[in-house]
């Protein structure tokens, strides 16, 4: 058995050894290398470039502005959730006449090192007119402020709404009413490799492009498109990726200009961004203000939830167009039944970096304040909060579940899934039963402690399909080619497994390919936490194919029905009895005398996504005297249907958590009021270290597999990174329950700890009705 | 401006001697990685901050982005592709990140090996909080630390292991720490 | 994220060195350990037209400890002076403090010197040597010159060394037996610049009274700050929690911290109090046990 067991990973070797290929370790002969000018105004009218100076330095072999951009470029289209409206915020690769954030690209330099790229770069003169910078949604749609772009009329770009039953209605009738405001600060992925791009024009007058990821099969067309190329005349090769997380392998202005410019000199030119750049060029996720309203019965039963929010989009539309409002919209009702939502959800323009997705985009935000409401609501009852989340919960027997909200163009109907279930498993391993004793211990002994939750549904699989083809190659290993791409998270080896797994032969004779676009011939890639449940499955039928070939050659071959037989340790073996028939290698050689092509592809399609579900519980110490919080504990259950390798699904919940408490306690990309990035090194953007990180309980749980997919997997990406902040958040309300404390914006400040124990002890907050 | 004031260095990476031509403003990184052609090194901020450059000069670990290549003329450098046995055998470490799944994108496993390496040869029995201040200079953005730990921990024991045994066998008989890369 | 061009040398000797320094004057910048001088140049935040790089005069490496005094060339690296067993023994504040510095690959490669010169008032080894009454001593082509710490640091990352001068050596008294120090600090990441730093020391009578105490803050102004206020209404009393919490009580009005996006002016105040009680409490405790 191959699926299910922790095998190490096959992509591990190189990698240990130095041995990776990452794009910045391609040098071609003759390459050169590029570096863009930025702009330094968050908001201003380009008065005038001069790039004579930069032109006439040695060893400068090309510069380009905004004005040499061919006339008939179009924007950067959106590849998910595209809308018309949209169209006109898209982002150019280089600015014409205006920049509309810190780091937006103005001119690229080409030289023939990095570093005299970077002096050209420096004599490039710019004159700006700077215009009043907007930093803030609210402000933005102010009617006085002026427009980013005007050709849609507002900088409130686009308004979703959508609700499930009459809220208002309902709303009236609960005896409890709560309304908040809650704040989930500017952050995103960082990858701890920045983005890379290595073009070259082959002999044959081909475009070879290194370093695409991701999206590898989308992001050709969209070049071609630009480029105004047949696509056959292009050729994407996916190197070693170090970290995706959602920004990374997006199509972004960088993926247009060094294409653009090896083609107009002829030469192989490299970009990678540093670090600086990253941080503003790259997309940002998640800064988003939620005004909610939540009607409630003193049981702790929410009947109505109403949120209005407002993403701050950042200045440009870029490729994921409107997918994490919608997201946010269509999962934000999580594990509960709710019987009235409503949700309107304003798109801002803003003056700041253009946003995209980020691990768990739209969950991570929702999810926060989802989990803190259902904490604010026990606190206002004075009632046990896993009680509020259990009477709240939806019932097995609910499954399927639609909570009438749609979200990338389907309604949310959750697969399967038992929440009590996972809710009660919580509780038990973080002994929630007998906190209340160990922390009045804890206050006597002069600490002070707290045991948060928080639940969560995650979706995974997204469709509409995915491709795999594998061979049987002349050495006997089989060659498997997939449309998803590996940013690190170890699809080689998954894919591997379950190949292994149908054939009856050890995962380490397989090989996968991926993102080189000539040897694959389709893809969707690997993104929202779908590359094993999509690919996967398209790899099972692929490698199932296959294998039904090998039998029936073999049954003719040894007189048998080919329903007798079966592969089992690289073994030709008669079902009944399991006798060994004949060597699966033997096999192989003679299909290949034959002539007989052992190849097979697939194209698995779904039409809807599987929805993963778990919880998170962290056990908190706070320092009194500063406000640092301390994790004791910190558990998570996640019941991801099946797990092809449990230690790669440990390893996505545990980093994922990492990056999870990053956005809960640390991580901030934050402007001032003149639209500086003041956050943008890692001197101020505070990464969380091996000592912030705590060690973390993880149970794999498959009780629900899904029905939607033959693996019966559910994604196991994101799970580890949505649910930290409020569980964190809510263990230490829990822990303050004596003081003047209100969490509702990330990140969590130990500054905001302290003065609320600086306040001293408030006896009993419960409200009367 | 360009080649002109430039400067011959010798150093000796991973037991090899190499003598290069370098601007004196070049990044020890970028002279192993572009001049030599040593790329298991990477680069992740240029600020001294990820770590990810990390490799040993005279025996200590460096962020490799913080010294001039000319700073290291004369300079006994480790890097990661030095740490295997020239026969393709893994150090203990790399054995135990493989072992423990100690890595996933990779991108940062280098230098965090480089460090760890140092650290282990100064404290071999480390409790898992040393572990974590040791290797606590390396960020790492996918695997949140935990298995890099149980890595660290793994190889503690198996380099203790086999100090042991190098002990016990005296030197009639060569203990190679680690095995053969085979998947 | 590349540097600008500069001019290289590498002096052999100090003499060379000083020499160069006085033929380059302003468009000159010595490089020791570089750890925060590469990664300005880097962001071409700094772009020095020549770079005097000391890291080959070996006569300013070393550590002497004598019966009444530490000294530390310029140029000895943090771990040298981290792994030192006989600054362990006499001052074991530097020892405490250097583990606070960056991490160790910071401390592989940064100088003491270098990290003096630099002045980052939120750095250690300028708390600690003030709090230590460290001297300096200044080298340039016209001889040698000696100041306090007082004298040194004049603000933020400025110091009163003059463009011909080299900081060659660090001498640190070494106080009376029965003193016990401490340093501590609050980061939000481990090994990042501190918010708040404190160290203190303070110094037994036969009588367990305390002879003497000091206290010293970091991350509250342009330079260390030494709050004589708060220590010497401890002098003479026995050392106790609520003697040191009452007279660190007063550091809210001796200090007025610059606010950034970490942390308030307020928040930094508080953690000032919270600081220098700890580090103070925790020296008193260890002179007890000496």
């Amino acid at each position: 058995m191959t699926i299910g067991s922790s095998v190490k990973r096959i992509e591990d070797p190189r990698l240990i050894t130095g041995q990776g290929q990452y794009v910045g370790d391609i040098k071609l002969p003759g390459q050169c290398e590029a570096v863009i000018v930025r702009s330094p105004h968050a908001h201003a009218n380009i008065l005038q470039i001069n790039t004579e100076k930069a032109k006439n330095l040695p060893g400068v072999c090309f510069v380009m502005t905004g004005e040499d951009l061919p006339t008939d470029l179009d924007p950067i289209p959106m590849r998910l959730a595209p809308n018309e409206a949209l169209t006109k915020a898209l982002q150019y690769p280089l600015a014409k006449g205006k920049v509309r954030y810190v780091g937006e690209p103005v001119a690229l330099v080409i030289a023939s090192s990095r570093y005299i790229a970077e002096d050209a770069a420096d004599l490039i003169d710019i004159a700006y007119e700077p215009l009043t910078p907007i930093t803030d949604v609210h402000k933005s749609i102010l009617p006085e402020t002026s427009l980013l772009h005007p050709e849609i009329g507002s900088n409130d770009l686009f308004i979703i709404h959508s609700k499930k039953g009459n809220v208002d209605e309902l709303v009236e009738k609960c005896p409890y009413v709560l309304e908040e405001d809650l704040y989930v600060q500017r952050h995103s992925g960082i990858p701890m490799e920045t983005r890379g791009l290595l073009a070259t024009i082959e002999e044959n007058g081909r475009l070879t492009v290194y370093g695409p990821t991701k999206v590898v099969h989308f992001n050709i067309q969209i070049l071609a498109k630009l480029l105004k190329k047949n696509i056959k005349d292009i050729h994407f090769i996916e190197t070693d990726v170090g970290g995706g997380f959602g920004p990374r392998g997006e199509f972004y202005p960088e993926d247009y200009l060094i294409p653009y410019a090896a083609l107009k000199l002829g030469r192989p030119v490299k970009w990678i961004e540093d670090r600086l750049e990253h941080m503003k060029a790259t997309n940002h996720s998640r800064e988003q203000k939620h005004h909610v309203v939540v009607g409630f019965d003193e049981t702790g039963k929410i009947h109505a939830l109403k949120d209005e929010i407002f993403v701050d989009t950042g200045a440009y539309i870029r490729t994921h167009g409107v997918t994490v409002p919608v997201l946010t919209q269509g999962m934000f009702a999580g594990p509960y039944d709710f019987e009235a939502l409503e949700f309107i959800t304003h798109v801002v323009a803003t003056n700041k970096t253009p946003t995209g997705t980020y691990r768990g985009p739209g969950r991570f935000e929702g999810t926060f304040v989802r989990e803190r409401v259902i904490d604010m609501v026990a606190k206002k009852l004075n009632m046990d909060p896993t009680i509020v989340r259990e009477r709240n919960l939806i019932q097995p027997e609910q499954m399927p579940y639609s909570n009438g909200i749609s979200a990338l163009g389907q309604v949310v109907e959750y697969d399967s899934g038992d929440y009590p279930q996972i809710l009660e498993r919580a509780r038990l391993a973080m002994k929630w039963e007998e906190f209340a004793d160990k922390k009045l211990q804890a206050r006597r002994d002069g600490k002070i402690i707290g045991l948060g939750f928080a639940m969560f549904v995650e979706k995974s699989g997204l469709g509409p399909w995915e491709f795999c083809e594998v061979e049987f190659a002349e050495n006997g290993r089989l060659i498997c080619k997939t449309g998803l791409a590996d940013i690190g998270q170890g699809v080689e080896t998954a894919l591997a497994q379950i190949c292994a797994e149908q054939l009856g032969i050890p995962y380490s004779n397989v090989t996968v390919l991926h993102g080189d676009t000539d040897e694959i011939e389709k893809g969707n890639g690997s993104f929202a936490t779908r590359g094993t449940v999509v690919g996967g499955s398209a790899a099972w039928y692929a490698a199932e194919a296959l294998k039904q070939k090998l039998l029936s050659f073999s049954s003719e071959l040894h007189g048998f029905t080919k329903d007798e037989l079966d592969i089992k340790d690289e073994w030709i073996i008669q079902v009944s009895g399991g006798q060994k028939i004949c060597p699966l290698a033997q096999i192989i050689v003679e299909c290949q005398k034959q002539g007989i092509e052992l190849r097979e592809k697939y194209t698995f399609s779904i039409d809807h996504m599987s929805y993963p579900y778990g919880i998170h519980a962290a056990e908190v110490a706070v320092d009194s005297e500063t406000g640092k919080v301390k994790i004791e504990k910190y558990y998570i259950a996640y019941d991801v249907g099946r797990a092809i390798n449990p230690m790669l699904v440990h390893g996505q919940l545990v980093g994922g958590m990492a990056q999870g408490l990053g956005g809960a306690i640390y991580e901030e990309l934050k402007y001032d009021e003149t639209g500086q990035l003041i956050t943008g090194s890692f001197m101020d953007y505070l990464l969380p270290s091996s000592m912030e990180v705590p060690e973390i309980d993880i149970e794999i749980l498959e009780n629900s597999p899904s029905p939607l997919n033959p693996l019966g997997v559910k994604g196991a990406g994101e799970g580890g990174t949505v649910a930290v902040a409020p569980a964190v958040a809510n263990a230490i309300v829990n822990a303050l329950d004596q003081y003047p404390i209100h969490i509702t914006s990330l990140p969590i400040r130990p500054e905001q700890i302290r003065d609320a124990i600086k306040k001293g002890i408030v006896t009993n907050e419960v409200e009367p009705l | 401006m360009t080649q002109s004031n430039s400067k011959e260095i010798t150093l000796t990476v991973n037991g090899k001697q190499y003598t290069t031509s370098v601007e004196p403003r070049m990044l020890l990184s970028d002279v192993l990685r572009d001049e030599l052609g040593l790329t298991g090194t990477h680069v992740g901020c240029e600020h001294g901050i990820c770590g990810a450059c990390t490799i040993t000069m005279d025996g200590r670990p460096v962020r490799s982005c913080l010294v001039f290549g000319v700073q290291a003329n004369q300079a006994e450098i480790r890097t990661v592709e030095g740490l295997a046995e020239p026969d393709g055998s893994l150090h203990p470490l790399q054995e135990a990140f493989w072992e423990k799944h100690g890595l996933q994108c990779g991108f940062c496993t280098p230098g965090v090996l480089m460090s760890a390496c140092h650290f282990l040869e100064q404290n071999p029995n480390p409790s898992r909080e040393e572990i974590r201040e040791g290797i606590s200079g390396n960020l790492c953005r996918c695997t949140g630390y935990q298995n890099i730990v149980d890595a660290v921990e793994m190889a503690a024991e198996m380099l203790n292991k086999n100090k042991k045994s190098e002990e016990e066998t005296s030197d009639l008989e060569i203990v190679h720490s680690g095995r053969k890369v085979e998947v | 994220m590349k540097p600008a061009v500069f001019d290289y040398h590498s002096p052999a000797d100090l003499e060379e060195a000083l020499r160069l320094l006085d033929e380059f004057g302003y468009d000159a910048k010595i490089m020791s350990g570089g750890q925060s001088l590469i990664p300005m140049m880097n962001m071409r935040l700094a772009r020095p037209q020549v770079i005097i790089d000391i890291n080959n005069i070996s006569e300013l490496s070393y550590i002497q400890v004598t019966d009444s005094v530490i000294k530390i060339g310029g140029l000895t690296r943090h771990y040298q002076v981290e792994e030192s067993k006989e600054i362990e023994r006499v001052c074991p504040l530097l020892t405490e403090g250097m583990k606070l510095i960056g991490h160790s690959q910071i401390r592989s490669r940064g100088t003491i010197g270098g990290s003096i010169v630099h002045a980052d008032p939120t750095a250690e080894l300028p708390v600690m040597m003030t709090l230590l009454g460290a001297e300096f001593t200044l080298a340039s082509p016209d001889g040698k010159r000696t100041v306090t710490t007082d004298e040194f640091f004049l603000t933020y990352l400025t110091t009163t060394i003059d463009m011909n001068e080299i900081l060659v050596s660090i001498d640190i008294p070494i106080p009376s037996t029965r003193t016990g120090y401490a340093i501590d600090e609050f980061t939000l990441r481990k090994g990042d610049f501190a918010i708040v730093l404190a160290a203190a020391s303070v110094t037994l009578s036969e009588d367990g009274t305390i002879a003497s105490a000091s206290l010293c803050l970091g991350g509250v102004d342009g330079v260390p700050v030494l709050l004589e206020e708060v220590t010497e209404g401890m002098i003479g009393q026995v050392p106790s929690t609520e003697l040191i919490a009452e007279s660190c009580e007063q550091i809210a009005d001796l200090v007025e911290p610059e606010p950034d996006i970490h942390a308030s002016s307020e928040y930094r105040k508080d953690l000032c109090i919270t600081y220098a009680k700890r580090v103070l409490e925790r020296a008193a405790e260890r002179a007890a046990l000496l």
